[in-house]
């Protein structure tokens, strides 16, 4: 693909962070042509059309999220941007946020339009100083130009954005955690049903949608869903960004067509494997998703490809390691990443996630033994689809890829005198 | 009502009802943390995990996943298996976790015996640990959070029970949970105790050692102690309680579930209203007053006596507190009646500097002012004596604490009858005096303060010679020429209780 809407402030020679420029690029003429000539079902229903599935993870149909909003019920619905970007190896929304926020402000009035909000969200990462500062210029300057407020566009539609940045814990992107932090509470994800569309923020009927996915709605709603349908796979259509960081000569954000092959982004996007050295392995979607050994990287990047060959294309942070990765280490700081950010709420993830990292570290360490490695295993086992959220599966999945995947490595690691010490004490104890 | 199948057994459910109640009906108990039909649904133990086999009628496929119990909700058809192979598992699995960082004090724990933990270990445990001893979390241990509450960290699951409670029962907020993953930990509220009037409550739902009660750490195990169904004296709301006792000695009062009066709950004062069941001012033999000394007798001959000096005065009234029992009530008023009737006063105040609080704490301390009332018994204006009376049977009530009016009102009296459970003032007045049971310590009936009749059972023996109140009565009556009650210990109660 070569004409970038996603990262257009890439293309276009003035910065799109400045309003004016924004619009003398066609900025908020989509939101305009939205509200002044289409009904909010017949918004819903273009985006259902163009296939658009959401790009903070799960990849959802958004159309679809949207139509679980009940009508009528004289409550307030919220829109909730979710920019907690957080997922280790993730860095797409940040692009967004801090190079052409108005893209973002644009597709959540139309997506606020959509399903009836008059008062949207933006949940921002706690770290991303910079990009809040941009934000709330771009919102500063939306309402000064009347692209915000009341009355837009001269319709009778009103809709406010409100700014909120996180405090800097990974749970807060989860998004009944998000909706429990904007509440002002700590953010232990609820459990579900309900759903917030039914049941979310102030108990109101709310929709949760990722940066990227808001900003695909914009050009949804400018170019069409037949254009968006265009692009890529029908499963899953659409202009994607993907985040390459790890063993590569050119880490960064990419805006390729959803469905680019995995070794041609890595080969001609990203510059190949630096040091002149050779793939080992490929995490596809942020470091929850299992891990990808080099073999099995000649895949399509998109959803059902990804998923059919035992990963998740997730958040789209494309993880590259070399042949000469540790892979007992890489894992261990995965899984301090999780333990870490474990809210606790759930016995599996909170016991479970330190657990494994403990693990970790005797095996990292050498101090290891084979009973070790059947534990992480059995452990990892046991936290998946037990818990509230699913951070207990995204911490368990690497665990049982990487070990499943790169065993040799895992059990080479193994202190074999341990081991035996391990078993006579064994003997011991029973006699 | 939704039809449901758990474990084989077709049910019909209320709707709304979640599957651990549900299974309940079906005397099935899927294992549990974080529930507690009192409070919200907080789903974070994953103990209650359950195979569903087919959600409703119309989605009949297995559910891919098992599904917490307490989160979901009966529907038309809805097939569930609570015992399978891989249901066990999840279980052992989450035992497992729960106990990683348990320190397993359990000799030193006084939930042992009563500890969820432990119960379902045995049940579904593991039996062989995995984990490394000098790698587990340590935290604070043996921290007072209040007047009556002691907390242990290590032991704590972090089921939220406690804090749901505070927050939606009680709502004074006192609990919180602070850090994160397995540094999580119950935490006070900063500048806050846990001295609400209801604050023992969040003992008796801990599942496990973590919160434990400041008054009965220590004192008992709990495997020893006998259970005994009575109801609370403390004040007129006459919240359902268990006798916990051991060897004539009562340890420790818990609420007893009665959805109409008091649910899952008690009052911490009313957790302490056998403290003075055993304090050495109980009264411990009848006596009769021989020139200026009391001689110790029987009771049926102290009732025998009493009966001829009662016999021989012009007109009797009776004086009773609002702590007499219905068919203490019941034949007081037969006793009058044989004695040609007279005035039956009651003397306890309605009200009291303890405010209602609009949950189940009553100003009136009393626990059977309707019973008595339902008989016959009223307060007299300004509680001034009865003037027209030369003999007085009084019950349970310390009258010269009330005043001189009254001193002067016994000193004239030709005969003076008193059933008490404690020496008071009064029995310097008294010809006659009969030592009854408390209520821990023989049955009988109150009647609340909305006119519910409520039985309470005999927990422990009287102290001394003393006989129940009943017993002293129907002497009296008998010795009178009346007849006793239908049968004893048993129920006036239905047939007096108002509407």
């Amino acid at each position: 693909m070569s004409e970038k809407v996603l990262l257009r402030f890439e293309d276009v020679a003035s910065d799109l962070t400045q309003i004016d420029n924004y619009i003398a690029d066609g900025g908020y003429d989509a939101a305009r042509k939205t509200l002044t000539g289409m009904s909010p079902d017949e918004v819903t229903q273009a985006v259902k059309d163009s296939g658009l599935r959401g790009r903070g993870g799960a990849g959802f149909p958004t159309g679809l999220k949207w139509s679980f909003v009940p009508k009528d019920t004289g409550k307030p619905v919220y829109l909730l941007c979710n920019a907690d970007e957080s997922e280790p190896g993730t860095f797409k929304d940040r692009a967004i946020i801090e190079n052409d926020p108005h893209q973002l402000i644009e597709g959540m009035i139309v997506a606020s339009y959509a399903i009836g909000c008059h008062d949207a969200y933006i949940y921002i990462r706690g770290e991303f100083a910079d990009g809040y500062d941009v934000l709330e210029r771009a919102l500063a300057d939306a309402y000064a130009k009347q692209m915000l407020g009341e009355k837009l566009f001269g319709t009778d539609y009103n809709l406010d954005i409100h700014l909120h940045r996180g405090a800097g814990a990974y749970i807060c992107g989860e998004e009944t955690g998000l909706i429990e932090s904007l509440e002002g509470k700590r953010a232990n994800p609820r459990i579900k049903p309900p759903f917030p569309a039914v049941h979310g923020l102030f108990g109101c009927p709310t929709i949760v949608n990722n940066v990227e996915t808001l900003a695909c709605v914009k050009h949804v709603a400018s170019r069409g869903a037949e254009w968006f349908k265009g692009i890529g796979p029908e499963s899953g259509p659409g202009p994607k960004l993907f985040c390459i960081s790890g063993h590569v000569n050119k880490p960064g954000v990419y805006e390729l067509p959803m469905g680019t092959p995995l070794m041609s982004m890595i080969e001609n996007e990203a510059g190949g494997i630096w040091k002149g050295r050779k793939l080992k392995a490929v995490i596809p979607g942020g470091s929850s998703v299992p891990v990808l050994r080099a073999e099995e990287c000649d895949i399509d990047m998109d959803f059902d490809s990804v998923s059919k060959a035992g990963s998740m294309l997730g958040s789209a942070g494309v993880i590259v390691m070399d042949e000469m990765t540790d892979m007992v280490s890489s894992l261990r700081t995965i899984a301090h990443f999780y333990h870490h950010e474990s809210c606790g709420q759930c016995t599996p993830c909170r016991e479970g996630t330190g657990w494994l990292e403990k693990l970790l570290i005797r095996l990292d360490e050498g101090d290891g033994t084979d009973e070790d490695l059947k534990t992480l295993e059995t452990v990892a086992g046991n936290m998946i689809g037990a818990t509230i959220c699913v951070l207990a599966d995204a911490a368990a999945m690497p665990v049982q890829s990487f070990v499943s995947k790169f065993g040799d490595e895992f059990r080479a690691r193994c202190n074999t005198e341990a081991q035996s010490a391990d078993k006579s004490g064994e003997g011991e104890a029973r006699a | 009502m939704p039809k449901v199948t758990i474990d084989g057994i077709e049910l019909d459910v209320a709707p709304g009802t979640n599957l651990v109640d549900a299974a309940a009906q079906a005397d099935i108990e899927i294992p549990h943390y974080c529930y507690h039909p009192g409070l919200s649904v907080a789903g974070n133990c994953r103990m209650c995990m359950v195979d569903i086999r087919a959600l409703s009628e119309k989605q009949n496929n297995p559910l891919p996943k098992l599904q917490i119990g307490c989160n979901t909700v009966v529907q038309e058809g809805m097939v569930v298996e609570t015992k399978n192979e891989k249901v066990e598992a999840a279980r052992a699995s989450v035992l497992e976790f729960l106990l990683i960082n348990h320190p397993i004090d359990c000799p030193i724990c006084d939930q042992a015996g009563e500890c969820k933990l432990q119960e379902y270990y045995m049940d579904y445990g593991a039996y062989r640990s995995r984990f490394e001893l000098e790698e587990k979390v340590h935290k604070e241990k043996a921290t007072a959070i209040g007047e009556n509450v002691m907390l242990d960290q290590e032991r704590c699951i972090l089921c939220t029970r406690c804090v749901r409670f505070l927050d939606e029962v009680t709502g004074t907020h006192e609990l919180t949970i602070t850090e994160r993953g397995d540094h999580s930990e119950l935490s006070l509220a900063a500048g806050k105790t846990v001295d609400n009037a209801y604050a023992t409550n969040i003992v008796d739902i801990c599942p496990v050692g973590a919160l434990t009660s400041r008054r009965f750490r220590f004192q008992a195990r709990v495997w020893y102690l006998d259970t005994t169904d009575s109801v609370c004296t403390g004040c007129a709301t006459g919240c359902n309680v268990e006798v916990h006792s051991r060897r004539g000695a009562i340890y420790r009062l818990k609420p007893r579930y009665n959805a109409d009066v008091n649910g899952y709950w008690m009052c911490d004062h009313g957790r302490t209203t056998f403290e003075q069941n055993a304090a050495p001012d109980r009264l411990q033999s009848s006596l009769v007053r021989e020139s200026e000394r009391f001689l110790e007798l029987e009771a049926p001959a102290v009732a025998r006596l009493a009966a001829r000096a009662l016999e021989n005065a012009s007109r009797v009234g009776i004086v009773v507190s609002a702590g007499v029992t219905v068919e203490e009530a019941e034949l007081l008023a037969r006793i009058l009646d044989k004695l040609g009737g007279g005035p039956k006063i009651l003397v306890s105040p309605e009200t009291s500097e303890i405010a209602d609080d609009g949950k189940l704490i009553s100003t009136d301390r009393f626990p059977n002012r309707r019973g008595v009332e339902a008989v016959g018994f009223a307060k007299l204006a300004d509680d001034t004596p009865p003037a027209d009376v030369d003999a007085l049977i009084i019950v349970r009530a310390d009258v010269a604490a009330l005043g001189d009016a009254w001193k002067t009102l016994l000193e004239g009296l030709s005969t003076t009858v008193v059933l008490d459970e404690r020496v008071t003032d009064t029995l310097g007045y008294a010809d006659h005096v009969l030592a009854v049971a408390s209520h821990f310590e023989s049955a009988g009936t109150f009647v609340n303060r909305d006119g519910r009749a409520q039985r309470f059972e005999k927990a422990i023996d009287a102290p001394g010679a003393a006989v129940a109140g009943e017993t002293a009565l129907g002497d009296l009556l008998a010795a009178l020429g009346g007849a006793a009650l239908e049968s004893e210990g048993r129920g006036l109660a239905a047939g007096n209780a108002p509407a």
